[in-house]
């Protein structure tokens, strides 16, 4: 059952095959009998999912069900989620009861979808492994040596491993592409302001995204279709005609020109993921596309540039964590400083203070103009990169990240080295495009996944692209033996 | 680029996160080693490029200014570490 495509799933509850709640269970059980090992939840809602479920069954009798009504669903823990803890995996959240739903929750809620429960993630999506959560790190599916990668690594593992046929993610700097390819799952970060981000905890407001991961990019589409939108909550979501992302799935790609930047090739790629990534790129070719050459020169640029900006609005953002409100309190304070200063110490991970410190500084008096004010130059001239390359390609294709899935420990010690992963993901965040993880093949044993980037509002093409390419190959079938 | 005591201290203070004297050296060096991440940034020549702030550079929306939010301070201040009486209780400040 768990291995049906969102479609067929579908069809099934609208013929009265299977209902909701015997949808549901099956995951629950699954999640019973795996997650323990896996350590993907932080809350599972077993009496929540069972209830919604009961509700969409209602909804099939009615005859007032959806395409996605019954589904169950698993949410990234940085979604507030009204009367679930929504703990952004850090000890700051750890008693923390989300009292009102994310904007994302509200509309798969009013599609009818059961919520399974919350996925692990780096604390405060700031991280690239899943490793820097309080409850500890999540295991790759494929190999439970290995990261899921981050920050959306839970969320990416529950889809590979069939604890959850999709799961929302948030991408501020690759974390829903890069646990997707680590992962061998398709997910997709919208263009900036397409998915409201009222609700979500907020790490960098300027870059944070949300998007779908499932296992195909058909299920992408349908999934997008009901978390995108205008909502006049969040004063940076687009005013845009509702878009039907599936609208564009079987078109042809005859003709289509997909751009492969000469920059996106160089050193630090591991061998096996370019074979990997040009052969995908091929198998577009053979499909009716053109391939051509475009440049990206500032590449090396974005990394410097994301990790001054992230930073900086992350260190404002999480200024609201003073012990006082709501969350973590240190115990027996001595004054208000004492307060706020022992409940941040305490509350937060070492990665969290390590990016609000360095944010603050490269916001301080002094050193305003030499980082922040050039990084959002730098900011400007990535983005001017893309849409230079975009004048004469449709799409730009190339690699994710530069390695497969690393080993749990490997990069912990050594963040330069993590920051550096996401050297391919990080300049789509920078302009603000939309971007497409799916898998493509498997180096060392562990998935990897093909990067297919997009002007402004090209979801619909993207996953027409990604859907057209899982026609012709199976890599979005294959499961974990472990967990068939 | 390399920080000292003194500009972690400072960065402490701004930030309101405690650093304990014994990792004072541990904290100056990986924050060190990001600073020299930024520093890369130097070579680039950003002459005449404005500064991007927004992805599609679209402005911020404004609504009418009518008050949206509903009172609901009683399920918000039960989440609260200390609350009473519709408010949030916090060390004494004032003898």
């Amino acid at each position: 059952m768990h291995n049906l495509t969102i479609k067929q799933m579908s069809e099934k509850l609208h013929a009265g095959e299977i209902t909701s709640v015997e949808l549901t269970q099956h995951y629950l059980d699954r999640i019973d009998q795996f997650d323990a090992e896996l350590n993907a939840y932080v809350t599972v809602t077993p009496e929540l999912a069972i209830s919604m479920a009961e509700e969409a069954d209602q909804r099939f009798a009615a005859g007032s069900a959806e395409l996605l009504t019954g589904i169950p669903v698993a949410h990234k823990d940085i979604f507030c989620t009204d009367g679930v803890k929504t703990s952004c995996s850090s000890k700051m959240l750890d008693n923390f009861i989300a009292p009102y739903d994310a904007h994302v929750v509200t509309q798969l809620k009013r599609v009818g979808m059961p919520i399974l429960g919350k996925t692990n993630m780096d604390e405060f999506a700031m991280g690239s492994s899943s490793e820097s959560s309080y409850y500890g790190p999540t295991k790759n599916p494929w190999d439970h040596k290995a990261v899921p990668g981050g920050s959306s690594g839970g969320a990416a593992a529950v889809v590979a491993a069939g604890l959850a046929p999709m799961a929302t993610g948030t991408d501020t700097g690759g974390s829903i592409r890069q646990p997707a390819s680590f992962c061998g799952i398709t997910g997709i970060k919208p263009t900036y302001g397409s998915v409201s981000r009222f609700g979500i905890i907020a790490y960098a407001s300027s870059f944070d995204q949300a998007g779908p991961m499932t296992r195909s990019a058909e299920d992408s589409a349908w999934m997008l279709n009901a978390m995108a939108g205008f909502d006049e909550r969040d004063s940076t979501s687009l005013e845009r005609e509702k878009i039907d992302y599936t609208a564009e799935l079987d078109q042809s790609l005859k003709g289509l020109k997909v751009g492969v930047p000469a920059e996106y090739f160089g050193e630090g790629l591991d061998a096996d993921v370019e074979k990997i990534v040009r052969d995908a790129i091929a198998e577009v070719e053979k499909l009716g596309a053109e391939i051509v050459e475009v440049h990206l020169p500032n590449k090396d640029l974005a990394v410097p540039s994301y990790y001054v900006l992230a930073p900086a609005e992350a260190s404002t953002n999480l200024s609201r964590f003073d012990g006082v409100r709501f969350g973590y309190r240190c115990d027996q304070p001595k004054d208000l400083e004492d307060l706020y200063k022992r409940s941040r110490s305490e509350g937060f991970g070492e990665e969290v203070k390590r990016r609000i410190m360095v944010g603050a500084y490269a916001l301080s008096a002094g050193y305003y103009d030499a980082f922040y004010l050039k990084a959002q130059k730098l900011r400007r001239m990535v983005r001017d990169d893309f849409t230079n390359a975009f004048e004469s390609c449709d799409v730009i294709m190339g690699p994710v990240a530069p390695t497969p899935a690393f080993n749990i420990g490997e990069k912990s010690g050594d963040q330069i080295s993590m920051y550096l992963s996401d050297l391919y993901t990080i300049p789509v965040n920078l302009a603000g495009l939309p971007g497409l993880s799916v898998p493509a093949g498997f180096a060392q044993d562990r998935p990897v996944g093909l990067h297919i980037v997009g002007p402004y509002f090209s979801e619909a093409k993207l996953l027409n692209i990604g859907h057209q390419f899982q026609q012709v190959t199976d890599w979005h079938k294959q499961v974990p033996a472990q967990y068939q | 680029m390399s920080l000292g005591k003194t500009e972690v201290e400072y960065i402490s203070r701004l930030t309101q996160i405690e650093v304990r004297e014994e990792n004072v050296d541990g904290v100056a060096a990986k924050l060190s080693n990001i600073l020299d991440l930024f520093t890369q940034m130097e070579a680039a020549d950003t002459q005449g490029v404005e500064p991007m702030a927004h992805p599609l550079d679209a402005v911020q929306r404004l609504r009418a200014d009518v008050v949206t939010e509903v009172d609901q301070h009683k399920k918000l201040q039960a989440i609260a570490p200390s609350a009473a009486e519709e408010h949030y209780l916090v060390p004494q400040v004032i003898e």
